[in-house]
């Protein structure tokens, strides 16, 4: 006869602390969290002694102090007189402006590389693999060391640019000559470009804290509600659609709301772009763009554009035959098929790792330092760190920065990430 | 008599026109099958062509004996004309050694040699794991590797002998029992310790005594008081070991019995030795740190998975290069006042916890990827915690993850370059700016940077395709 054996009603044992499933996971999760708060006080008291020995004390004063070191790369005006907390916006921007046209580029050519790499053309979808597999199995330090040697070292002095009456006389040709109808000079010290300027420009606006570039911001006020409203067009005219069955005519009425406006605000300000000139030993006019800069964003774009390129072809051939076969079997022609069956499912597939590639771009724009370039670890990490000898506030700020950015970038793309992804029901 | 016009047997068939088979029919249907594609393939034409046209005559053209760039670019000059251009491979022959060793002592280069061999004898039982015929060859390339380098090298008389009598003793051991070879992958860290920054011999010696110590008093006390209780008494008692008592018991022995390698410095690592140093401790360690925090961050325990989640977002929120610096400026801070231990080994820590947040991200994805049924059939047999983790999710689980792990495994090689900004001596900015220092070598950029990048790839390639390797090898199902 079997006799069903009640749970022992003796009351609570020490041992049952480990033994018991009921009571072992608090057990654990107590002693976890007393290790981990002896760790802390142990840390935090190691750092109290430490700065006391050092006759340091903990505190970002040292941000309003004048910051002393001057900044090749400024997109806000910026002078040594300045503060660190300056220093350290100006570097943040060199990181930001960076790590943006790095994702841009590097989607741009990852994408061309990991379709080319598909194609059943054998020659282009081998010279795709060598490019791929170049990037990805060596160090991106490689590369920015390498393109910033090559940028300086190989590139003419600004006086092989020269043109003299004797030259022109003997038909001579000068050493190097100027890119894109003489409006971009690479030299060794650095990329001269036209820079945009306006006649009748709207000036600056002080307010206090900073200044704004009214010229830079009403053209982006003015993009932005042109776009606003060419999307309103396009669901304007998805809606006819849909309710009557017909398309209206969009296309002239998009590129007039996309461009008009624009080209009309650049007309009225006076927009002509001052194109670089050889005076005397050096170029004049136009921006100098450092080759920290171009190297590093060179670099970026290569090694993230093979990361990039191998996620793309990985979507695409996620995608089963079936749904291809499926969509000319109702009768769509291919480029539709692209659009409209293949693509939003790849999409799903390809989104999240190129969020972490765009990640890893980011933070991968910190090895500036390579070549001397003054992001944020460049001026609050490198410069200011090294003058106020403040390691510990210095590298907890960045690591804060570093750690915002990048929790707001996957914040912003898992947004994304939500609106295509599929909807289980 | 009619004729009869039917054919009795049958024509041989005709072979396809010229345009459809062969070398024609493939360019056809593989290079000019539109026009898009025709387009394409004349571009890809011109870029090879391109690519040969400018580096050919480079290759061609190079000079393995010289002692500084110009000389090299005069002999070019005066082999292929005036203009012509020439890759310099004489600072190749010149600097390799620093490549390689960084200012390791000449005398003791022998020793990364022979560590680097022990290396591949080490990973063997754990890359082919009882696989007699694969763990035979590579004991087999090492025994060669070791002869002809460690002669080379100079190598002494005494470990030069020792060290052939243990691989040939491995290979017979392969031939017999080769899961025993297991026991030389565990022994090897402090083998490798030892050779590298030399020393007392008793010091790995003793430190790995604390091992035997932690499992002997685990074997004794767990019939007293359990296993938990019996594992953590053990973890006491080995690190009362090595804090207190490891240093006098060295200091003892080695009073007794003096016997060790010269001693050298950590600054004196550099090149790839320093890059493999790093890379493959990181590698070793990252990968049981990562599959903790992953079970961590899918434990039910509230704190458990707090901490984990913390730790791993911070970690992959901040670029390495800012926990390199954490390794060089903070750690005085955050340690008592007057430590200070070797920067090497601070690197290390600080890589493998890096490495370490991206494995359990990877390894997460491997076992939300299972399907609930593993977990509910490990739960219906009745197994515990640990036994369902060890014998059912995550042997599926790292299987699923290998092609990603892998990739990890491959970044954080890359990413020992960056101990060049903490102010080691890796091969690539470390080394590379000396050689470019030097007033005789000034100027040169191509040699140098091919030089290293194809090491890297070399060892990276390698990498990669062992996991595709592992991945058919360990393929089940049947899709």
């Amino acid at each position: 006869m079997t006799m069903a054996t009640d749970a022992p009603k003796d009351g609570f044992r020490l041992s049952m602390l480990i033994y018991d499933t009921r009571y072992r996971s608090y057990t654990i999760q107590i002693v976890v969290l007393v290790l981990f708060a002896l760790a802390v006080a142990w840390l935090l008291n190691n750092t109290v002694q430490n700065l006391a020995a050092r006759g340091k004390e903990f505190n970002f004063g040292f941000l309003w102090q004048r910051a002393g070191y001057d900044i090749g790369q400024q997109l806000i005006p910026y002078n040594n007189d300045d503060n660190h907390f300056r220093a350290l916006l100006v570097g943040l921007l060199n990181t930001l402006v960076v790590a943006f046209f790095g994702c841009i580029f590097a989607t741009v050519l990852g994408v061309i590389v990991g379709v080319l790499r598909l194609s059943r053309n054998w020659l282009v979808s081998r010279l795709m693999t060598v490019y791929v597999e170049m990037f990805r199995n060596v160090p991106l330090l490689l590369w920015i060391l390498l393109s910033y040697v090559i940028l300086s070292e190989t590139t003419p002095a600004p006086r092989d640019f020269r043109v003299t009456d004797e030259m022109v006389a003997a038909g001579q040709e000068p050493a190097a000559s100027m890119m894109f109808f003489d409006s971009v000079a690479v030299t060794n010290r650095g990329t001269n470009i036209p820079a945009p300027l306006f006649e009748r420009g709207l000036g600056t606006l002080d307010l206090g804290f900073m200044t704004l570039n009214l010229n830079f911001w009403a053209v982006v006020v003015v993009i932005a509600a042109s776009v606003f409203v060419n999307r309103r067009i396009l669901s304007h005219a998805r809606a006819t659609q849909e309710s009557t069955g017909v398309r209206p005519v969009t296309w002239w009425k998009s590129i007039l709301v996309l461009f008009a406006p624009v080209i009309v605000l650049l007309i009225a300000m006076g927009f002509h772009l001052e194109i670089p000139s050889l005076k005397g030993f050096n170029f004049q006019g136009g921006i100098l763009v450092a080759h920290s800069f171009t190297a590093l964003l060179i670099a970026l774009t290569l090694y993230t554009a093979a990361f990039i390129a191998e996620i793309v072809r990985a979507g695409i051939q996620a995608i089963s035959r079936g749904q291809s076969e499926a969509a000319f079997a109702l009768g769509l022609r291919p480029n539709r098929t692209m659009s409209l069956i293949i693509l939003p499912q790849a999409l799903r597939v390809i989104i999240p790792p190129l969020i972490s590639q765009y990640l890893n771009l980011t933070k991968n724009t910190s090895l500036g330092i390579a070549v001397s370039y003054l992001d944020l670890r460049g001026t609050l990490g490198g410069i200011t760190l090294n003058q106020t000898g403040r390691e510990l506030e210095c590298m907890l700020l960045m690591m804060l920065i570093y750690l915002s950015i990048s929790l707001m970038i996957s914040a912003a793309m898992n947004m994304y990430n939500k609106s295509v992804q599929l909807k289980a029901r | 008599m009619a004729e009869s016009f039917t054919r009795s047997e049958m024509l041989p068939p005709l072979p396809p026109p010229v345009t459809e088979r062969g070398a024609i029919k493939w360019m056809r249907e593989n290079l000019f099958s539109t026009p898009l594609n025709i387009a394409l393939t004349v571009l890809g034409a011109l870029v090879v062509y391109w690519l040969i046209a400018a580096a050919l005559p480079w290759w061609l053209n190079s000079v393995w004996n010289a002692s500084s760039l110009g000389e090299c670019r005069q002999i070019v000059e005066a082999n292929a004309g005036p203009g012509a251009t020439g890759a310099c491979w004489a600072m190749i022959r010149e600097r390799w050694h620093q490549f390689l060793f960084g200012f390791y002592p000449p005398p003791e280069w022998w020793r990364p040699i022979l560590a680097f061999g022990l290396l591949f004898a080490a990973l063997a039982p754990v890359l082919f794991a009882g696989q007699k015929r694969n763990l035979t060859i590579v004991l087999g390339g090492v025994l060669v590797y070791l002869v002809v380098t460690l002669y080379l090298a100079g190598a002494p008389a005494l470990p030069f002998a020792l060290s052939l009598v243990l691989i040939v003793g491995m290979l017979a051991l392969a031939q017999i029992q080769p899961g025993r070879l297991l026991w030389f992958t565990l022994l090897y860290p402090a083998l490798c310790f030892w050779l590298l920054w030399g020393g007392s011999v008793w010091s790995p010696i003793v430190a790995m005594a604390g091992f035997a110590i932690l499992y002997a008093v685990f074997r004794l006390a767990s019939p007293l008081i359990g296993l938990a209780p019996a594992a953590g008494a053990g973890i006491v008692v080995a690190v009362v070991w090595w804090l207190y008592l490891d240093k006098t018991v060295v200091d003892l022995l080695q009073g007794v019995l003096p016997f060790g390698l010269q001693s050298i410095n950590s600054d004196q690592f550099g090149g790839f030795l320093l890059a493999i140093v790093i890379g493959v401790t990181g590698i070793t360690f990252s990968l049981p740190i990562g599959i903790l925090l992953a079970l961590g961050r899918q434990s039910d325990m509230l704190i458990v998975k707090s901490l984990s989640v913390g730790f791993i977002e911070f970690v992959r929120g901040v670029p390495l290069i800012t926990l390199l610096f954490t390794a060089s400026l903070l750690l005085q801070y955050f340690l008592p006042p007057g430590t200070n231990f070797d920067i090497i080994l601070r690197v290390i820590i600080l890589v493998t916890f890096f490495a370490a947040a991206y494995l359990a991200e990877v390894i997460r994805g491997g076992l939300a990827a299972l399907p609930r049924g593993q977990y509910e059939a490990a739960d219906a047999l009745g197994l515990d915690y640990w036994r369902a983790q060890r014998l059912i999710i995550l042997p599926q689980a790292l299987k699923i993850s290998i092609p990603a792990i892998v990739s990890t495994f491959i970044g954080l090689f890359k990413d020992t370059t960056l101990v060049a900004f903490v102010g080691l001596m890796d091969p690539l900015k470390g080394v590379t700016q000396i050689v470019r220092a030097d007033i005789n070598w000034k100027g040169i950029y191509w040699e140098p940077y091919i030089f290293v990048g194809v090491i890297f790839f070399v060892i990276c390639f390698g990498m990669s395709r062992y996991s595709m390797y592992l991945e058919r090898k360990l393929k089940t199902d049947h899709r």
